[in-house]
């Protein structure tokens, strides 16, 4: 008796012991992730103000976004704008930087400190309001170019719903050191004797990038893609600090909108039906990068 | 060295001088315009040359707004990103010992909701997270921003697992054969190991716990507790009058941690960066 109750317990500690080590993600992800994200499918189809108690409306929320909403389709198309010229050109210049400095030379460890220095710094505020200045009519960019080029644009490229979007993709595009850092990780890790074959068959540099670099950086290339372009759906506060969603509505980042919405307007309601949206679409997104990436994608195989 | 060589070194390296004086520049021209009279500042402002340097604008800035000094900012940011430091570094090695070296059921399971959480992005649940926070009244207080780093998070539990799992297996047979525990194990075994995954888990807490500006500007709405993110933005807005040589001084002032931290720590954001694959 004593000794099957002693092999119960070894049996679920065998068992259940590990989870001693991971209780606090439990935790975590329940009321961090999980609780929430309920909450949000719920709340989606309320009305509330945080007031007074939820009021169930059925799919009213969703019928108003998509019947008379206008806001929400400025957003969203703005957002769309932002992701899909922000996120490529970023990973481009991260890639060909990182081609760059993938070789032996002098001062590369100084370029690559230099080059990361923008994204270390890029989430703050701080960084926000130097663009949002260097972008202004009398910034130091129309002062560079009518110096260098003698041109004087003499327009506020944050405040012209012309250029307003692009100064801030250049902000995203100027952070291009963490997608550089991994693609150099990447690049180093493919051997070289791969090229040295090539070179022995007589391949020029762009048959052996097309055919070789390219290829096995395929899979860092997909990974990249897919996180980046999650952040840039999700992209708010340069926004927010830069030009506050204007001029005209030209910035009005699907997240400012959320947030107006939610904690200007107290429309939680509403403001949850706009974020399951966003779910769905990044969800849609990210699943569309990963049934092609079957196409596309290269793994090296393991059998040798 | 022949010509050709030469001139690619020559090619090279002007190209890397221009890029960098692209990256760098936007940062000079913060921290000068800061030394830079007020006034000055959108004269000729592309100069990275102050005429003189000029420190009022620092003694300005510092007073803040509403009787709140960036003293106190500064404070309540370095409290705010202290403690959700050791948050990460208690919770994240610990669970992803777990996860790497004790076998328990449903494991897999777990690990999924770790991955999913991974390329989830929380600021989707933004909104039934503060109608959480604000049920049990944790609204303008520092705890919404500090207590979510003890739970352990997604990105940090990846990193450690990753280098556990490069620490060979039959370190942790032999100390078990030595009569070491599992906690033992981790305690005095791993963690030492794994030293370069706590500091960049650290580093990376800090930088993000630094910048941290949806979370504050949600949950702090009494300026004595603003953060410096949220508290430069409240300077920056519209209404009265910018004073820019004040605000380019505070804001120069803030990169001042996460720069110094960077030169510290290079290697191992670096190293973070690489072995994880993940953005930083």
């Amino acid at each position: 008796m004593e000794k099957a109750k002693e092999k119960l317990s070894t049996r679920f500690s065998k068992d259940f012991g590990g989870y001693i080590y991971i209780l606090p993600w439990i935790i975590g992800f329940l009321t961090l992730t999980l609780i929430p994200f309920l909450c949000l499918l719920y709340f989606a189809f309320t009305e509330y103000d945080l007031l007074s108690a939820p009021k169930f409306i059925g799919l009213e929320n969703f019928k108003n976004i998509f019947t008379q909403d206008e806001k929400f389709f400025t957003s969203m198309y703005v957002t769309f704008e932002y992701v899909a010229v922000a996120v490529p050109l970023r990973l481009l210049v991260a890639l060909m930087v990182a081609m760059l400095l993938n070789r032996k030379r002098k001062m590369i460890g100084f370029y690559r400190t230099v080059f990361y220095i923008p994204s270390i710094i890029g989430g703050s505020i701080a960084v926000a309001i130097m663009w949002g200045n260097l972008f202004s009519r009398d910034g130091a960019l129309n002062s560079v170019l009518k110096v260098i080029f003698g041109i004087n644009p003499n327009i506020s490229w944050i405040g012209d719903p012309r250029t307003a979007l692009l100064s801030l993709i250049l902000l995203a595009v100027w952070q291009f050191g963490s997608p550089m850092l991994i693609f150099l990780a990447g690049l180093k890790n493919i051997p070289t004797l791969y090229y040295e074959a090539a070179t022995v068959d007589g391949a020029n540099s762009i048959q052996k990038f097309f055919k070789i670099t390219i290829p096995l950086l395929t899979p860092i290339i997909f990974f990249n893609l897919i996180m980046q372009m999650i952040n840039g759906f999700m992209v708010f506060t340069q926004g927010l600090v830069i030009t506050n969603g204007g001029p005209l509505d030209r910035t009005l980042f699907y997240q400012i909108y959320v947030y107006r919405k939610g904690f200007e307007q107290f429309d939680m309601g509403y403001a949850a039906a706009l974020s399951c949206i966003m779910f769905l679409i990044i969800l849609i997104f990210t699943a569309m990068i990963f049934r092609s990436s079957s196409s596309w994608v290269h793994y090296e195989s393991k059998v040798e | 060295m022949s010509q050709k060589v030469k001139i690619n070194t020559i090619t090279f390296h002007a190209f890397c001088l221009v890029f960098s004086l692209t990256a760098l520049y936007p940062i000079l021209w913060l921290i000068s315009s800061s030394f830079k009279e007020s006034s000055q500042v959108f004269v000729n402002s592309y100069s990275l040359i102050p005429d003189a340097i000029h420190l009022d604008n620092y003694i300005r800035g510092w007073q803040g707004f509403g009787g709140n000094t960036f003293g106190l900012f500064f404070r309540n940011t370095f409290f705010v990103v202290i403690l959700s430091t050791v948050g990460v570094l208690l919770s994240c090695s610990f669970i992803a010992y777990g996860f790497a070296r004790v076998k328990f059921k449903f494991k897999k399971f777990w690990f999924m909701t770790v991955i999913l959480t991974l390329m989830f992005p929380a600021q989707l649940v933004i909104i039934p997270q503060f109608i959480i926070f604000h049920s049990i009244h944790w609204t303008n207080t520092f705890l919404p921003l500090i207590v979510p780093s003890y739970l352990g998070g997604a990105f940090f539990i990846f990193l450690n697992m990753q280098f556990i799992r490069t620490i060979p297996y039959e370190l942790d047979e032999s100390a078990q054969l030595d009569g070491c525990s599992r906690f033992q194990i981790y305690y005095q075994m791993i963690l030492p190991l794994i030293k370069p995954a706590l500091i960049t888990s650290a580093i990376f807490e800090f930088y993000w716990s630094w910048d941290n500006f949806f979370a504050a500007l949600l949950y702090l709405s009494s300026p004595k507790l603003f953060t410096i993110s949220v508290a430069l933005k409240l300077f920056s807005d519209p209404g009265s009058q910018t004073d820019w040589g004040a605000m380019f001084a505070m804001a120069s002032l803030s990169l001042v941690p996460p720069i110094l931290m960077f030169f510290i720590f290079q290697k191992y954001i670096v190293e973070g960066i690489s072995t994880t694959g993940l953005k930083g």
